[in-house]
This record gives C-alpha cells, structure tokens and sequence, in this order.
C-alpha cells in the first residue's frame, strides 16, 4: 500500500464565480513509503494547494486522495500527518517545550508520557538546551526546528512541508537541509516537501515533481538517483550538477508553456 | 545585592518622571503665590492638599461610592462583553450582526445617556450608574475581543486542523490567548471609562455621597479647594484601576511584546 496515491486530482476555487481559479488539474501521484517527495514550480502554481488536497485541508472538486489507504479525512482524524510551514507558526505564549508538547496535548496523551516525547524530539532537533525559552527568544532557523519537532513529536507518518526553509539565509538553510535527512533517517517519515529552491529539491528528494503554471499539474517527474547518505561532498558531486540541470530545463520548458 | 541594584535602577529609570512631576508642583504653587491667583481659578497644591486632610472622610465617603458603582459597571459591561465577543466568534451571524452596531456605538458619545439613565433607574438608584458604565465599556471590550480571537493565522488554523482539533480546543489553546493582548488594552481603556462613566452620571443627580455630586456641589458653593481634592481622589482612583489591569496583565501574558521589556 502506498503512502499516498492521488488520480485525476483537480482544484477549482470559488467555482462559477468571477473569481473562479483553476488550481491544479490532473494531478496523478504515487509515492511509497519513506519517499522524499519535493514538488517544485514557478511561483501561485498550486504546490502548496496540492499540499493542502494532500493533508485534507481543503477538499479536492474531482479525482481521489488516498492516504495509506484511507481518505484524507480519516488519515487527518487519524493523525497522519505533521505540518511545517513557511512562518513556524509556533505559539508565542508557549515556551519551546511546551510548544512541541501541543500536539501531544491536543491528542490526550499524559503530562509525563508528553514531557518524555517533548524532551526527545527537541534532542532529535539538538535544541534540548533551549526547552524553555520563548519563541522569539530564538532564531529563525531554530524555531522553524522547533517547528519541525513539534511537526514529528505525535510520530505522523507523513511530514508535509510548505517551503520550511524558505525564510532562512542560505548557510543556515544548508545546515537544516542535512539535519532534516538525518531525522528523516531516523524516523522512517514519508516526506512531501514544497520549495522554490533547484539545489534543494536535488539534495533531499528521492523524486522531484515539477509542475506546471496554473491550473497546475505534473510536467515531469525527475528520480534523484544520488547516493545516501547524501553530505556536504553531495553537492559537489558530478551527478548533483548533472540532475540540477535535468531539473532546471523542465522547469524552463514549463515557463515557456 | 542585586535586588538592591534592581530598585536603584527602577528609581533611576523613573526620575525624569518624578523630576517632571515634583517640578510641574513646584511651578504650579509657585505661580498661584507669584500672581496671587484666586481659589476660585486654581488653588495651589498645598491648599488642596489641605483640604484633603480636614475633609478625609467625606471624600473618602464620596469616593468609595463612585469606585465601587465603577467597578461593577466594569464587571458588569466586561463580562457581558466577554460573552457577546465568544457568540461573535464562534457564529458568523452572530458576528455579521451585531459587530456592525457595536463599531457604530462605540464611535457614538455613549455618556449622553448619563441624563437618561435618572428616568430609567430612578435618582436614587446605583443602577443607573451601574448601567451607564456597563454599556461605556461593553463596546471596547466587545470591539478588541472579537478582534483578537479571530486575527490568528491561517496556517496556525491549518495546523490546529491538522491535528484535527475540534472548535473548543482551537479556541482555547489558540483564540483566547491570541486574544489575551487585545483584551488587556481594552480592558485599560476600560478601566478609565468606568471612572468617567460613573463620575459624569453623578453630575446629572444621585446620591449626595458621590464624587460627581461633590464636585458640582462644592463648586456650586465655590469651595473649590474641596472640588479639586475631589478631582485629585478620581485621578487617584483612576490611576490605581488601571495599574491593576497592568499588574494582572504581567502575570498573564508575560511573553507578550508589549511586557517582555517592561
């Protein structure tokens, strides 16, 4: 059973109105489990809103979801699925761990089963030292870890990630790119993961989806055949160049659509 | 030590206040003798600090009536206020109903009703005044609540979704405290409309026992030394109230900006 399976997916907004959007159409996708999936496009051409269909946010207008075999809304009651988005949306009245705790809280698990689970994912993330400050008291590329371990803390099959590291400079972005295939690694977690970046797609996916402007849908799906672990070396690696390019050129034959 | 080091600090930190504040007396007493400005216009510092002492009682009498009959308008128009905010939240025709009219109202001199209440409660009546101060503060607190619980994210709706929480639990664990800021600005310009509420209402009748009657009959006796203590006791009142709101308020949202660095 796949971790995910969309057919003939599409996405109408506001339908028959004058602010009638076609989002995406024709979305057919198949990703098995403990897939890095990163969907790549230019800018409004309905990734994250396949993210959203995805995560059963929003609901799809024809075509089918499936979620480990399940609907989107069951996968959703069944607590399938950890969020990252672009902001890190943490609460700003919680400290650090209580934060991560939120999730675990909201799900009914027990004050001391929640601090254990809490405390562990922050160690994943190597923020334990920071367990009680405030969010602002952080900086960017911490609290959007601190985000990443609250996404992970329930244990969701599924991590879906709308441009996580989007607001982060580029050093800081690299770094939380490795650590991100290191939880991955530890944690088994199917990943759907949206950006705009070429050499972040190829250093984390398994597989890169690139789609079209609106109404959005595949283009084409490119296998990143690099070796894992990937490294610092990965990026200078031959084949790196090589996909990045492979990327580059089916987004540009998109743009030219 | 340190906490020692705290104090001087705070002390320190609050001296240009002090300065302007002694020193603004300071001038006040010293232009009242300098032109020998009658009573009548305004009395110097000391005469009303004066007065304040032959007539502690009756002003104290006058004040606990109006601060009390503020405070329950308060309690009375934020609980009241509180509760609408929750139904506007909650329901949208709750909200598209009724927060139109309330924007309008509190745009409106509400205090005009002070002279109206008499015919409603009685002369007599607390009531009255109760009433005035409840609807003076019902708009603000109402206003910035709603505000407050719905101007989260969408994307902390989304991740609250995600982790299919339902309304109560959304509402509580994101809406209220996200609304806990708002609520507390409100609830300062509450605390000063309260006052002016009950005070204004005074004016038009009641009570002889309340500040707003003292005020207006010792100035009608041209005993304005006694008026201004009157007035001085109200500032008092007024300070104190909304110091408390600040107080609670640091306790509470300790990690809002606008008390981290208080």
């Amino acid at each position: 059973m796949s971790a995910l399976n969309l057919r003939g997916v599409d996405k109408v907004f506001n339908p028959g109105s004058e602010q009638e959007v076609r989002a995406v159409h024709g979305i057919d996708l198949q990703v098995e489990r403990g897939e890095f999936i990163s969907v790549i496009g230019p800018s409004g051409c309905g990734k994250s809103t396949l993210l959203r269909l995805i995560g059963d946010l929003t609901p799809p207008s024809a075509g089918t979801v499936s979620v480990n075999g399940k609907t989107p809304a069951q996968a959703r009651l069944d607590r399938d699925y950890g969020m990252v988005f672009q902001s890190s949306t943490l609460l700003e009245w919680r400290k650090v761990q209580a934060n991560v705790e939120l999730p675990l809280e909201i799900m009914g698990v027990g004050t001391a089963e929640r601090s254990r689970q809490a405390a562990a994912m922050l160690e994943l993330v190597q923020l334990d030292q920071f367990a009680g400050h405030y969010p602002w008291q952080l900086s960017g590329g911490m609290q959007q870890r601190v985000a990443i371990a609250r996404a992970l803390a329930f244990k969701p099959s599924i991590l879906l990630m709308d441009e996580p590291f989007g607001a982060l400079d580029e050093m800081t972005r690299e770094r939380m790119q490795s650590e991100l295939l290191r939880i991955r690694a530890e944690t088994g977690t199917t990943v759907v993961f949206v950006t705009h970046s070429i050499p972040e797609a190829v250093f984390l996916s398994t597989r890169v989806v690139i789609m079209s402007p609106r109404p959005g849908s595949i283009t084409e799906v490119v296998e990143i055949d690099l070796p894992e672990p990937r490294s610092y070396e990965t990026r200078e690696d031959q084949r790196f160049f090589e996909l990045l390019t492979s990327v580059r050129e089916g987004l540009r034959a998109v743009e030219a659509l | 030590m340190t906490k020692h080091r705290d104090f001087l600090g705070k002390v320190y930190y609050r001296l240009p206040a002090i300065g302007i504040f002694v020193g603004g007396l300071i001038i006040w007493e010293a232009v009242v003798r300098a032109f020998n400005i009658k009573g009548f216009i305004l009395p110097a510092p000391t005469a009303i600090a004066t007065t304040f002492a032959t007539e502690t009682s009756d002003l104290l009498t006058a004040g606990a009536g109006t601060f009390s009959t503020a405070l329950a308008g308060l309690l009375l128009g934020g609980v009241a206020a509180m509760l609408t905010a929750l139904a506007a939240a909650r329901w949208r025709f709750v909200r598209d109903g009724a927060v139109p009219f309330a924007i309008a109202a509190n745009s409106t001199p509400i205090i005009v009703l002070a002279p109206i209440a008499n015919s409603w409660f009685g002369l007599r009546s607390p009531f009255g005044s109760i009433f005035v101060v409840a609807i003076l503060v019902f708009f603000p607190v109402m206003i910035n609540l709603v505000r407050g619980l719905l101007s989260v994210e969408a994307s902390q709706i989304e991740l609250m979704d995600s982790y299919a929480a339902g309304r109560r639990t959304t509402l509580w664990k994101l809406q209220l405290p996200n609304a806990a800021p708002y609520l507390f600005s409100a609830l300062k310009v509450a605390a000063a409309l309260s006052l002016i509420g009950a005070i204004v209402k005074e004016f038009f009748g009641g009570s002889q026992d309340r500040l707003g009657q003292y005020i207006t009959t010792k100035a009608g006796l041209l005993q304005f030394e006694e008026a201004w203590a009157a007035i001085v006791l109200a500032s008092l009142f007024g300070i104190v109230l909304y110091n408390v709101v600040v107080l609670v308020e640091r306790r509470v949202i300790p990690w809002h900006v606008s008390v981290r660095n208080a």
